[in-house]
């Protein structure tokens, strides 16, 4: 096995450092993020209060702990990057692998919904789709996941028409392999790189549109806290609590870029000749 | 597989296989019995290669069987559902090919390949591995087992291959071209396995190859095919000691010899294949034959019998002696 890259190895630990935060909120958290409070409205970060303690990020204008809201907020969006990316990862792929395999009429019916889906624009879809059957969070990871597809299926058919004339294919064709056996386990592992690439910049996208969602009241409702619905409340006290805005942006931005920065290398890693250029 | 059937393992019977029309195999015939090797020789194009996809039943979208049977130990390939032939592909008809380093996927590993066709898993799928690798001479055939294509040598990957194709015990195995893209060292410690393996496991081999070298290394048979059409058959010692085509005839003549003074001019066979549009009904060697005449243009000579297993589609075979070199 070839040792990764430094640059990658520091990306996987910030990513890994988030997703823990995360994963370990309810246990980690220094104040119940619902718990309100009139007399600790819009209290500065690093203020401590004699009976609940420090909060070290500040309180927004319900007196809530900013720190737990930011690492349950963090949570959602996880929760929604990682299962969105996997629906839309399971849809896309086995309808590209299935175009590429199968070509012909199916390639032309798959691409074609492709073309489709591409003409309209993805987040105005998820924002009719949210209104129509209403804002939650498993109808947020549907509306995502049913809507960000069509990239891989690109991805997975272009490899998959690529791989299945190889000759080892063939090989395993003649070796008695049926369809299902060659597609997973002779076809899907020699695609898997640059659908990873597609992955990770998709779930980058992904927490952008959940906050984006959330911040116009269409993904996560309130009083569950979000980073897009933080910044939104945050907006209004924007001159009196900068707090409230810096700080979960600060968050989204340092996820986003990590993520993004890590696709960068992961598709220099798996295709050499992209580096250089 | 115990084989209660007496006849042979493969037979092609009157095939013909067309792309647009054109009849690019045009009523092939052969037999091979068990333990024996059959060397199906010819020029690019002229439809060897063809022929074995046909009898593994995998031939490419463009090209249309129009005629013929394929009798796998008795069975007719055509007559079974794909589902069935699915079935039979690496475990009573296996086939390998040219370059044995693009025939293994790069992303498993070599136990894993060549356990694909056993069905076995764990334990006895290792033990089954590592026997046949054994069998096939690999080095180091423990170690072997979890490595990746990319770090054996051409020569290995072709073992591994072997490996893979007979591990189930089929009756026949088709080889294309096995050896061409090793060099000439390994190509001979291949054929020497493919051949102790043929008469060891009685597995019949029908080897797809356009060297007479390797034909006279390992086959029993040879089958010359020209343009489409069977020009002769029969025993190897026989067909190179006494052709009885002019192509045949010719082609022996071409090969280089290291008695040939150095750098003298290489003998070749003036003229080209034929395209499969423009194939004559009659001798379709016509045009490139230096014993052509009337009766060649005008009918198509059939496979004759010159005795002793051997047959020759010319209308002059007695007098292909006069063209040997």
């Amino acid at each position: 096995m070839r040792r990764l890259p430094v640059s990658i190895v520091v990306l996987l630990g910030v990513l890994l450092a988030f997703g823990i935060a995360a994963l370990l909120a309810p246990w980690i958290v220094p104040h119940d993020p619902l718990r309100q409070s009139l007399l600790l409205r819009l209290k500065p970060p690093g203020t401590v209060d004699p009976r609940q303690g420090l909060f070290a990020l500040g309180t927004d204008d319900l007196g809530r702990d900013l720190l737990s809201r930011i690492l349950y907020g963090a949570r959602a969006s996880f929760a929604v990057a990682i299962l969105s990316v996997a629906v839309s990862l399971a849809v896309g792929v086995s309808l590209g692998l299935a175009a590429g395999w199968f070509r012909s009429w199916t390639a032309t019916i798959a691409m074609r919904l492709v073309d489709t889906m591409l003409s309209i624009p993805a987040i105005l879809l998820a924002v009719l789709t949210v209104a129509v059957i209403g804002p939650g969070f498993l109808d947020l990871v549907l509306v995502l996941g049913l809507t960000r597809w069509p990239r891989y299926t690109r991805v997975a058919y272009a490899s998959t028409l690529q791989v299945a004339s190889m000759p080892f294919i063939q090989a395993s064709e003649m070796a008695g392999a049926g369809a299902v056996r060659l597609l997973s386990r002779h076809v899907l592992p020699n695609i898997a790189g640059p659908l990873l690439v597609v992955a990770t910049s998709e779930f980058g996208l992904m927490i952008l549109f959940e906050a984006g969602l959330s911040f116009l009241g269409l993904g996560i409702q309130p009083p569950a806290p979000s980073w897009g619905s933080i910044l939104s409340a945050g907006r209004q006290y924007v001159e009196r609590a900068w707090w409230l805005t810096v700080f979960p942006g600060i968050g989204l931005f340092a996820l986003v870029v990590c993520v993004n920065l890590l696709g960068d290398l992961l598709r220099d890693q798996l295709d050499p000749r992209s580096a250089r250029r | 597989m115990t084989r209660s059937f007496t006849g042979p393992a493969l037979e092609v019977e009157d095939l013909v296989l067309s792309i647009g029309g054109a009849p690019v195999v045009d009523g092939i015939g052969f037999a091979v019995q068990p333990g024996e090797v059959l060397a199906l020789v010819g020029e690019s194009g002229c439809g060897k290669s063809l022929t074995a996809q046909a009898a593994i039943r995998l031939l490419p979208g463009a090209v249309e069987r129009q005629r013929g049977r394929i009798l796998l130990d008795g069975d007719d390939l055509y007559a079974m559902r794909e589902r069935d032939v699915r079935r039979l592909r690496g475990r009573r008809i296996s086939m390998i090919f040219q370059e044995p380093q693009a025939a293994l996927d790069p992303l498993s590993t070599v136990g894993a390949q060549v356990a694909e066709a056993t069905g076995l898993r764990g334990r006895a799928a290792r033990d089954a591995v590592l026997a046949m690798l054994t069998e096939v001479g690999i080095s180091d055939p423990a170690r072997r087992i979890a490595q990746y294509p990319f770090e054996l040598s051409g020569g290995m990957a072709q073992r591994v291959m072997i490996a893979t194709a007979l591990i189930a015990r089929p009756a026949i195995l088709i080889a294309d071209e096995p050896t061409t893209a090793l060099d000439v060292t390994i190509q001979a410690q291949i054929l020497q396995l493919l051949r102790r393996l043929a008469a060891e496991r009685g597995t019949a081999i029908l080897l797809i190859t356009h060297d007479m070298g390797v034909v006279a290394d390992i086959a029993d048979r040879v089958a010359v095919m020209y343009a489409g059409r069977i020009a002769e058959t029969g025993r190897v010692d026989r067909v190179f000691a006494a052709p009885a085509h002019p192509y045949t005839a010719l082609l022996l003549a071409a090969l280089p010899r290291l008695t040939d003074v150095p750098k003298s001019e290489l003998a070749v066979i003036a003229g080209q294949v034929p395209l499969p549009q423009h194939f004559s009904p009659a001798c379709r060697f016509a045009d490139r034959c230096p014993l052509v005449g009337e009766r060649c243009r005008a009918e198509r000579p059939p496979l004759a019998d010159r005795g002793d297993g051997q047959l020759s589609a010319c209308w002059h075979a007695d007098h292909v002696g006069s063209i040997a070199a």
